[in-house]
């Protein structure tokens, strides 16, 4: 068989997988979002109302705003958390000894986890009155002591960020400290000969040669974290109200709940406009430095 | 500096003893905060229901819950089967059919090359929530609804274009000489990627396998809304646990374990590949 039709063979079961199971959905729900169509009344697809679900999504529908407010804060307290402190923790794991080699070996197993499983052990360990976080937190820090955190809006994001950043800290610090693996030694090791201190070398020398990876642990956490969805099911339910249910989780509530097909798709191609957006930001990013 | 001259002179030697006293602090709390977690799931699937409300740290360990999570009605071992099943059959799906793709697209030049490729890539940015909408309405009209197949389909949603761009990582690393040399030989294009390709991308290959399991087996929003009762897996699952009765919490931190230790094996076993895979090759 020639190549010229070899290549294209190879390529077909893969391409057939993408567009049954990712496009040919996308298409779907993007139809979907321009008709009436509530499952409770009708079980077959009904008329198109145009751009009405989006319209009343972005006009009417107080829901909207508030799953965008608790996502945005949580996309900004959970990147901000995971990045710095992969970054910090990195600059430290660099270094040999013992201890920094145990942690790298232990940093690969919060990543390993089901984050289903990881939400709803933090609702156990957050529990008043069981829970060993409420307990440890209480002690450290008085104030704290037998809050019901999921019962308060602001502890209630705490914890959820928390349970992210758990999840996620460990696995951005490895790839930070790869990124740090392959910068060149010389730079940094001239700056200290010119008598620069640590902190001015870090600042001045490491810090600009590892921006391109910390732009893409950053894209990529945001990315990860306006999708997460199993820990707000298994930690909050989107408690207390609905104070840190995000949009992916409304979504499901409105699809699942609701069973309003219309409203639901619109919502959730928001949220797919905007990690679209995110998507093809990161792959220019990538193709610029592949040049 | 000015800040230099107003504080007090603090030698070479201690600062240095400081900077270490003050590394070794932070990264015995950083191991705590990933142990400690852990340690008490751990600890909790062995304690009676009592000793969970009491927050002991000695107890007398039983392993009743076990046995309690793996019969009626909570049935954790129809959970594992599903759980297997569905990755185990999904991993085997996609690395074949992604280690393919991967060839074609590091090997051959052709039309729209890099527009597929994009699409392969732009799959991973599209949220669950978006595709998972029509597959609940396609699954019920065609009795995929609560099947091990309706997952394996849609878990390749995932999984497939992951494993095309970790493995094109990996033959895009191995020189092709060997390749030409053989199809000089006279080997067919087909005899060479089997013969000489396969086993040069295997622990590439391995890697995306062990990925993409852990993937698939820690997979939660699809088998939520896609199962009822028989293809239910674990992660699924751990919320039959919460009941109007109340939490079973020793029951969710039994069948936390069976969830946990075969994935911690098979992440410390490619550790050392393990942190290309997420980024999709862009740390290197």
């Amino acid at each position: 068989m020639s190549d010229r039709l070899l290549k294209y063979l190879l390529l077909l079961p893969a391409i057939l997988i993408v567009v049954l199971t990712t496009v040919y959905p996308l298409a779907f729900s993007l139809i979907t979002s321009f008709r009436d169509w509530d499952l409770t009344r009708n079980l077959e697809p009904t008329g198109f109302v145009g751009f009405e679900n989006y319209v009343y999504a972005l006009t009417e529908d107080y829901d909207f705003y508030d799953a965008v407010r608790v996502t945005v804060w949580f996309v900004v307290l959970d990147v901000a958390a995971t990045v710095l402190i992969a970054l910090g923790l990195a600059v430290i794991l660099r270094r040999n000894g013992t201890l920094h080699r145990a942690t790298r070996v232990l940093l690969i197993l919060p990543f390993a986890m089901s984050p289903a499983l990881i939400g709803i052990s933090w609702r156990f360990m957050f529990n008043p009155e069981v829970g060993v976080f409420t307990y440890v937190l209480g002690v450290l820090f008085p104030w704290l002591r037998g809050q019901a955190w999921l019962a308060d809006p602001t502890l209630a994001m705490a914890a959820m960020v928390s349970c992210d950043v758990w999840h996620w800290m460990p696995y951005m610090t490895l790839v930070l400290l790869g990124g740090l693996a392959s910068l060149p030694r010389d730079s940094e090791e001239a700056a200290r000969i010119d008598g620069a201190s640590e902190w001015r070398v870090f600042l001045d020398v490491t810090l600009p040669q590892l921006r391109p990876v910390i732009a893409v642990v950053t894209i990529l956490k945001t990315v990860f974290a306006l999708k997460m969805f199993d820990q707000v099911v298994t930690l909050t339910g989107g408690g207390p109200g609905n104070r840190t249910a995000t949009l992916a989780y409304l979504v499901y509530r409105v699809a699942f709940s609701a069973f309003d097909m219309g409203a639901a798709s619109a919502l959730a191609w928001i949220l797919t406009a905007v990690l679209i957006a995110l998507g093809a930001y990161y792959m220019r990013f990538l193709i610029v430095k592949a040049h | 500096m000015a800040a230099d001259f107003e504080a007090p002179r603090i030698s070479y030697a201690t600062r240095r003893r400081l900077a270490r006293v003050a590394e070794t602090t932070i990264l015995l709390i950083t191991l705590a905060i990933i142990v400690f977690p852990i340690a008490w799931i751990i600890t909790t699937a062995f304690k009676t229901p009592r000793d969970v409300y009491d927050l002991s740290i000695v107890f007398p360990p039983t392993v009743q819950n076990f046995v309690i999570a793996f019969n009626a009605p909570w049935n954790l071992g129809s959970k594992l089967v599903n759980s297997i099943v569905v990755s185990t059959v999904t991993v085997g799906i996609a690395i074949p059919i992604a280690t393919l793709a991967a060839y074609s697209f590091s090997r051959f030049e052709f039309f729209m090359k890099r527009s597929l490729f994009l699409l392969v890539l732009a799959t991973q940015f599209i949220p669950a929530v978006v595709i998972i909408l029509p597959f609940f309405l396609m699954f019920r009209d065609v009795a995929l609804m609560d099947t091990r197949t309706g997952l394996i389909i849609v878990n390749l949603a995932i999984v497939t274009p992951f494993a095309v761009w970790m493995i094109k990582g990996y033959l895009d690393a191995i020189p092709n000489e060997s390749e030409e040399a053989a199809l000089v030989d006279g080997a067919s294009r087909v005899r060479v990627i089997f013969d000489v390709v396969v086993p040069m991308a295997l622990p590439g290959m391995i890697t995306a396998a062990v990925f993409c399991f852990i993937l698939t087996w820690n997979e939660f929003i699809f088998a939520l809304i896609l199962t009822r009762e028989n293809a239910v897996t674990l992660p699924v699952g751990l919320i039959s646990f919460r009941t109007e009765r109340g939490d079973w919490w020793e029951l969710i931190a039994a069948s936390g374990i069976i969830i946990t230790v075969p994935m911690f094996m098979l992440a410390l076993v490619i550790q050392r590949h393990f942190v290309k895979g997420m980024t999709m090759g862009a740390v290197r």
